[in-house]
């Protein structure tokens, strides 16, 4: 109960600074539409309010406060606003519609999956690599480390352009970007996790003559999934990042990252902040949903509950 | 596989019935080079037979522990000769000669006893029905039957130990090296556990090497105490117990059991004197 308290407060009091920064934020768009419906504003034109602070705006025209939170075209939406454009657009359209927010997301969701499962599967095996070979861990580490210095946003460009000179569009290229962004907390996290045995776990390894292929498998990995799955609930939020970069620069017409970018051309922040949201809650999903997955297998493997 | 298992039986005929076990003769270990290394062994010569249960006492820095890992061959002599059933300790560690049981019982928290004990057996290729049986078996030898399906963090620390001890005993090795197994453990525990160990010996006629901090322990246990002492680490006096066979815990107050105990004793001080 006390949890669920304190939970309700943060929330409500992040609600309630959202709610007074849409104030000073709207005022200017508020008052401009005023003056050209006739109203008496203070001061009167817009050239003189531009340098005006939003602040001394709020206080000198307080009759326009609360049409700040229903503004069409808002430099800040409201939450109600927020929250209303995402019920429009996930409940109460048909997922096969453009318009669907669920659509979008499902399409981002996909090149997110895949991305996933290559950045996964990729991070897993350089990392059993990095710790079975010193020449790997040498040459492979220092560029996974630099790999991840380049900006996404510079890199995701260069990679479709080179990809669909090659043939490759559609799903692969986004999901070789987010995959790009999750193999790397996996690599970090496994080589990490497969270090993990002590020397006494080691030395009795060895007291048995067993193979390295034995240790692996009966040592290094059971020993190397709590350090997985921290690593995979960062990769599969990066994954997501990734995919939703990879939507920007192809002009993609469907998944959240094309929502947000027509949502930008058009000024339209309601539609921006909904697939912000809508990524955000899709994020909190996939990482709960790993989570959970984690509680079965460790459950299963015996961990103290 | 099946070669190595007939030439160790081949090799174990052919040794006399209280052939030396494990001989060392002028071994010597020296950690690292120059100013900064450390002599942790220095001309250690023993002797240890078939069926001889061997305690290695003296303070931290003698080599005691170091010594059981050089048999072990956890680590590598600089100089001298070792051989464990007339082989290198690295031949002997490649036919599985020996089981080890470690100061912490270090099972692996994500299998159960069972499938604990069952490790050295799945690595060293024993069948199923083998395995089943030898489990059955060797959590019988130390009382842990029905524990089978527990996992390790039900258990308390001693029980622990004892699953430790029945994974080193669930192969057949003939030798079983103990560093200081029951040091974390209390002194109750610990006599239990020691009475249960003296059984065990006694059933299985393994040769046992046992490393300890407790004179006690030490003498209650042993056939022959090995007081060591450090700087460099060497062996002080080799001590043959007197007592029988057969030793009730309260043989601990016989002045038989004293006076080893003060033989004991006075050996580590005489060592620790050369400081």
């Amino acid at each position: 109960m006390k949890t669920v308290l304190a939970v309700l407060t943060v929330v409500v009091t992040l609600i309630g600074i959202w709610y007074l920064a849409c104030v000073p934020m709207n005022i200017k768009g508020v008052l401009d539409a005023a003056e050209r419906a006739g109203e008496q504003v203070t001061p009167a034109t817009a050239r003189e309010r531009r340098d005006a602070s939003a602040l001394g705006l709020v206080a000198q025209n307080s009759f326009a406060i609360p049409r700040v939170w229903s503004v069409e075209r808002p430099r800040l939406p409201a939450p109600h606003q927020v929250a209303t454009e995402l019920w429009d657009t996930t409940v109460m359209k048909k997922i096969t519609s453009k318009r669907s927010l669920i659509y979008h997301a499902q399409v981002t969701l996909s090149a997110t999956l895949m991305g996933f499962a290559i950045g996964t599967g990729l991070g897993i095996l350089l990392a059993v690599g990095i710790v079975h070979s010193r020449v790997m861990d040498m040459s492979v580490m220092p560029w996974a480390i630099v790999s991840q210095t380049i900006p996404i946003i510079a890199l995701a460009p260069m990679i479709i352009v080179v990809l669909y000179s090659i043939g490759v569009q559609g799903l692969l290229p986004k999901a070789i970007i987010a995959a790009y962004l999750s193999f790397f907390p996996v690599v970090v996290g496994m080589v990490k996790g497969l270090r993990s045995p002590d020397h006494m776990q080691l030395d009795l390894m060895k007291t048995y003559f067993a193979s390295q292929g034995q240790v692996f498998w009966k040592l290094r990995l059971p020993s190397s999934m709590p350090y997985l799955f921290a690593s995979l609930k960062i990769g599969i939020a990066a994954s997501l990042v990734g995919a939703i970069v990879g939507e920007l620069p192809t002009g993609a017409v469907a998944g959240l990252g094309a929502r947000l970018l027509a949502g930008s051309y058009y000024g339209q922040t309601v539609q921006i902040w909904s697939a912000l949201f809508a990524a955000a809650i899709l994020a909190a999903a996939l990482v709960a949903l790993l989570g959970l997955l984690e509680q079965v297998l460790l459950g299963r493997m015996g961990v103290k509950p | 596989m099946n070669m190595q298992m007939t030439s160790r039986v081949d090799s174990a005929m052919d040794r006399a019935p209280d052939a030396a076990v494990i001989e060392a003769r002028d071994l010597n270990l020296v950690f690292g080079t120059g100013e900064t290394s450390v002599h942790a062994l220095k001309d250690i010569n023993l002797t240890i037979n078939k069926g001889e249960f061997v305690s290695f006492i003296g303070p931290s820095g003698c080599g005691k522990t170091t010594f059981l890992r050089c048999v072990a061959s956890l680590e590598t002599p600089t100089g001298g000769s070792l051989t464990v059933n007339g082989m290198t300790p690295e031949d002997a560690r490649k036919q599985r000669a020996y089981g080890y049981v470690f100061q912490a019982a270090g099972l692996y928290p994500w299998r159960t006893i069972a499938k604990n004990i069952k490790l050295p057996l799945e690595i060293m290729g024993y069948s199923k029905a083998e395995q089943d049986k030898r489990v059955a078996e060797v959590l019988e030898l130390v009382e842990l039957s029905g524990f089978g399906g527990k996992f390790p963090w039900q258990l308390s620390g001693g029980m622990q130990q004892r699953a430790s001890i029945a994974r080193a005993l669930a192969f057949d090795a003939d030798l079983l090296l103990m560093d200081e197994p029951f040091g974390a453990l209390d002194e109750i525990v610990r006599d239990h556990l020691n009475e249960q160990l003296l059984k065990l010996w006694a059933r299985t006629d393994k040769t046992i090497g046992f490393v300890t901090h407790s004179i006690p322990e030490a003498v209650y246990l042993s056939t022959k105490i090995v007081v060591m002492s450090p700087r460099p680490g060497r062996i002080h006096e080799v001590i043959d117990s007197t007592l029988p066979k057969e030793r009730p815990l309260d043989i601990r107050d016989s002045p038989e059991f004293i006076e080893i105990a003060h033989r004991v004793r006075e050996g580590l001080r005489a060592g620790h004197a050369h400081d």
